[in-house]
């Protein structure tokens, strides 16, 4: 294919497609807390409030901060500042690493209390309790999975810069990247409203 | 096989071995879209003769009450596999994947779709989602034994090899979102210089529709697979009544893309429909701006029905009555298609050759399932039909008689094009004869049966329905001869039929401007496009 000239906006285009259906495939989850929402608003309640304010709006700091770095990274290698936009896009995957310890550090607590899907503590506690929780790990699973993978893909647009093959002239790897972990920035926004501060 | 004369073509265009490969990895790792169309056509023929054979099996058990040639939990585990082969390796892809990638970049003038690496790896995917779903036939607690549905709570108490299922269809899926991506991309990028929006063909229109639900529908199945599959290995009951969930949202989310799906299935054969009839009635296409409306349309309104599958699962009667309106409310644009396919041929001068009569066969047999379709979307007559042999009639005419038949029909119209060779028209007309009868002969006995109370997925039935089973088993006979000469005689026309021109039919869309079978890049220079799609006159083919 190397006598086709590279279509930006195209690849832009496809990686909005592909955004779109990211948010679909949390929009299922997000449907199921809405009518486990509604049917159990008190145990929701009483539930939500066993999740850490404070952890939750750590890793939120942690990941808008990472979404700033990673925008930032752009532009220096747009303005022809290599080692610079490298050790932003390395900020970048640290603080995923930040944010997974930190989520690691959440479960494990909530493990020893014997809180965790087809735990026999969760067949004691109310139902509507049960359903919050196991909502709560398959969606900040879910999440943590595409952390991963966001971590992964940054990762290769780190090589990309690396060997040069990402420049100042084509960044679109990076850029895409970026998007990316945009993506995962902002659904965790809406895990975080959802499960830490509304209930 | 008279006029079946064996010659090289003196161009073999993209068939010709090249690139850096040999032998079949000239093929597997191919990212010629025309290549990757062809290895997606003769994966999915593969696994229509298979979902094939276990229909005829099915049918056969079917002949008389009791036990005729397998037990029940086998019968169980081959309407469940026949459904999962035919839906999702079959029927989802087979018109987008296969016809849309062989054709999309040569009806837009482009070389090639947008992301032809990721094009591939959707093919990848497809086989690999395809081996999984194989794989759990043989391993675990034996094939799946759910129906292609996957119903919470029995899918998740089963011992049977579900969870491999599972992963199997939430890979399909992926390739299902990565190649409407890539479509959508294409279709915005890629078209060439003329080439407006209103002047699309009615097929890129339909494949753009369908590429945004599978972009937008695919990912709520994926999410709904993963949740069984989690609550199978993991028991987190959010399906489970007695942990607080509830079983009802299980179908919401499986329908919520199963229903658009069924618009996946339906749109794209509906474009080759739409491709045929103006081609072989020598007629610019009927209200063409009514006929991208109406795709469009159904693709949104169609993504907004999916509870009509549930009126008797325990819904409010408030959602039944708007899950039942905007069912009708689906059929409006579906009307308008018809009606425009007749009126583009009133006054045609009409050429009955083997597409032609495939796409006069989809408008009569689309039409049976589509009314038929609305005694069910009707809540008063659902629920005395419901889950009854009715509903398999009724699916079949859409599905078999709708977008099987424009699967044929497009496999009579474009192979030509594509492999440079024509087939034997004489015998692709009296299969074509078979087919249709036997079609009609299989559902419409199911469909009688069905409203006399034969419910569906049971082994075993009364010795009252005895009779229209065995007249409906004897109908898949006939069918199965019919596809058999079908395919065969494809087969034989694509590697020794007579070569043809580069426009066989006389089409006015620009892949018939490059010769057959077309070159590798498609296009030696970029083409320009000044007239419509249909524009017979302009484009000089009468």
């Amino acid at each position: 294919m190397s006598e086709h000239h590279k279509d930006y906006t195209g690849a832009k285009l496809g990686m909005w497609f592909f955004l779109f259906t990211e948010l679909m495939l949390f929009g299922g989850l997000f449907i199921l807390y809405a009518v486990y929402l509604k049917r159990y608003p008190k145990e929701f309640v009483t539930a939500g409030d066993q999740l850490s304010v404070v952890l939750g709006t750590t890793n939120t700091l942690v990941l808008l901060t990472s979404s700033f770095f990673v925008a930032m990274s752009i532009t220096a290698l747009q303005r022809g500042d290599k080692k610079f936009s490298l050790r932003l896009i390395g900020g970048t995957i640290a603080f995923a690493g930040v944010f997974l310890i930190i989520k690691y550090f959440e479960w494990t607590a909530k493990f020893h209390h014997g809180v965790y899907p087809g735990s026999p503590h969760m067949k004691e506690i109310a139902p509507g309790e049960s359903i919050f929780f196991s909502l709560y790990f398959i969606t900040t699973g879910l999440h943590g999975i595409h952390v991963i993978i966001g971590a992964l893909v940054l990762a290769w647009a780190m090589l990309g810069v690396k060997t040069g093959k990402v420049n100042g002239k084509d960044w679109i790897l990076l850029e895409n990247a970026g998007l990316y972990w945009h993506l995962v920035d902002l659904i965790w926004i809406y895990v975080f409203a959802l499960y830490y501060l509304v209930l | 096989m008279a006029n079946a004369t064996t010659h090289t073509p003196a161009n073999r265009g993209f068939l010709e071995k090249s690139g850096r490969y040999g032998g079949i990895f000239s093929w597997i790792f191919s990212t010629d879209h025309k290549r990757i169309g062809l290895l997606y056509f003769w994966c999915i023929v593969a696994f229509f003769l298979i979902g094939s054979l276990l229909g005829a099996l099915i049918r056969l058990e079917l002949f008389a009450p009791g036990r005729t040639i397998m037990g029940a939990q086998t019968y169980n585990a081959a309407f469940t596999l026949h459904g999962v082969i035919m839906i999702f390796l079959f029927i989802i892809p087979s018109v987008p994947a296969a016809f849309g990638n062989m054709i999309l970049p040569l009806q837009l003038g482009a070389r090639d779709v947008s992301f032809p690496r990721l094009n591939l790896f959707s093919w990848w995917l497809y086989v690999i989602g395809a081996a999984m779903a194989v794989t759990a036939l043989f391993t675990g607690g034996g094939p799946p034994d759910t129906g292609w549905t996957f119903y919470v709570p029995y899918s998740v108490g089963t011992t049977a090899n579900v969870s491999l299922a599972a992963i199997a269809v939430f890979i399909l899926g992926f390739s299902s979102i990565l190649t409407g991506l890539n479509f959508i991309t294409t279709i915005h990028r890629l078209r060439t210089k003329g080439l407006g929006w209103g002047r699309l063909p009615l097929f890129v229109w339909t494949l753009y529709a369908t590429a945004w639900i599978q972009l937008l529908a695919t990912p709520i199945l994926g999410i709904t697979v993963v949740l069984l599959f989690v609550e199978r290995v993991l028991g987190t009951g959010l399906f489970d009544p007695s942990l607080g969930g509830d079983p009802i949202m299980f179908q919401h989310l499986f329908w919520i893309y199963s229903h658009p799906a069924v618009y996946i299935m339906v749109l794209p054969a509906m474009g080759v429909i739409s491709e045929i009839i103006p081609v072989f009635a020598r007629k610019p296409a009927f209200g063409y701006k009514a006929m991208v409306i109406s795709s469009l349309a159904i693709a949104f309104a169609g993504s907004l029905v999916w509870a009509h599958h549930m009126y008797t699962s325990g819904m409010s009667d408030t959602a039944v009555m708007i899950f039942s309106l905007l069912t009708f409310l689906v059929a409006i644009p579906s009307a308008i298609k018809v009606f425009n396919w007749l009126a583009t041929m009133y006054k045609g001068s009409i050429l009955l050759d083997p597409p032609m009569l495939y796409a006069l066969s989809f408008i009569l047999l689309f039409s049976i399932g589509g009314l038929t379709g609305l005694v069910l979307g009707s809540a008063a007559t659902d629920v005395s039909v419901h889950d009854t042999h009715f509903v398999v009639g009724h699916f079949h005419y859409t599905m078999f008689g709708g977008t099987g038949m424009a699967f044929f029909g497009a496999m009579h119209y474009w192979l030509p094009k594509i492999y440079g060779r024509m087939y034997n028209k004489k015998i692709a007309t009296i299969a074509w004869v078979t087919i249709f009868v036997g079609i009609n002969v299989v559902y419409m006995s199911m469909m009688v049966v069905g409203v006399q109370g034969m419910p569906r997925r049971y082994y075993d039935y009364l010795p009252e329905f005895t009779a229209l089973n065995r007249v409906s088993t004897c109908g898949a006979w006939v069918l199965v001869t019919g596809l058999l000469m079908m395919f065969v005689n494809i087969f034989y026309g694509t590697f020794r039929g007579k070569s043809v021109g580069s426009n066989p039919w006389g089409g006015a869309t620009l892949e018939w401007t490059v010769s057959s079978p077309p070159p590798p890049e498609n296009f030696e220079e970029e083409p320009v496009v000044t007239h419509g799609p249909y524009d017979f006159k302009k484009a000089g083919v009468v």
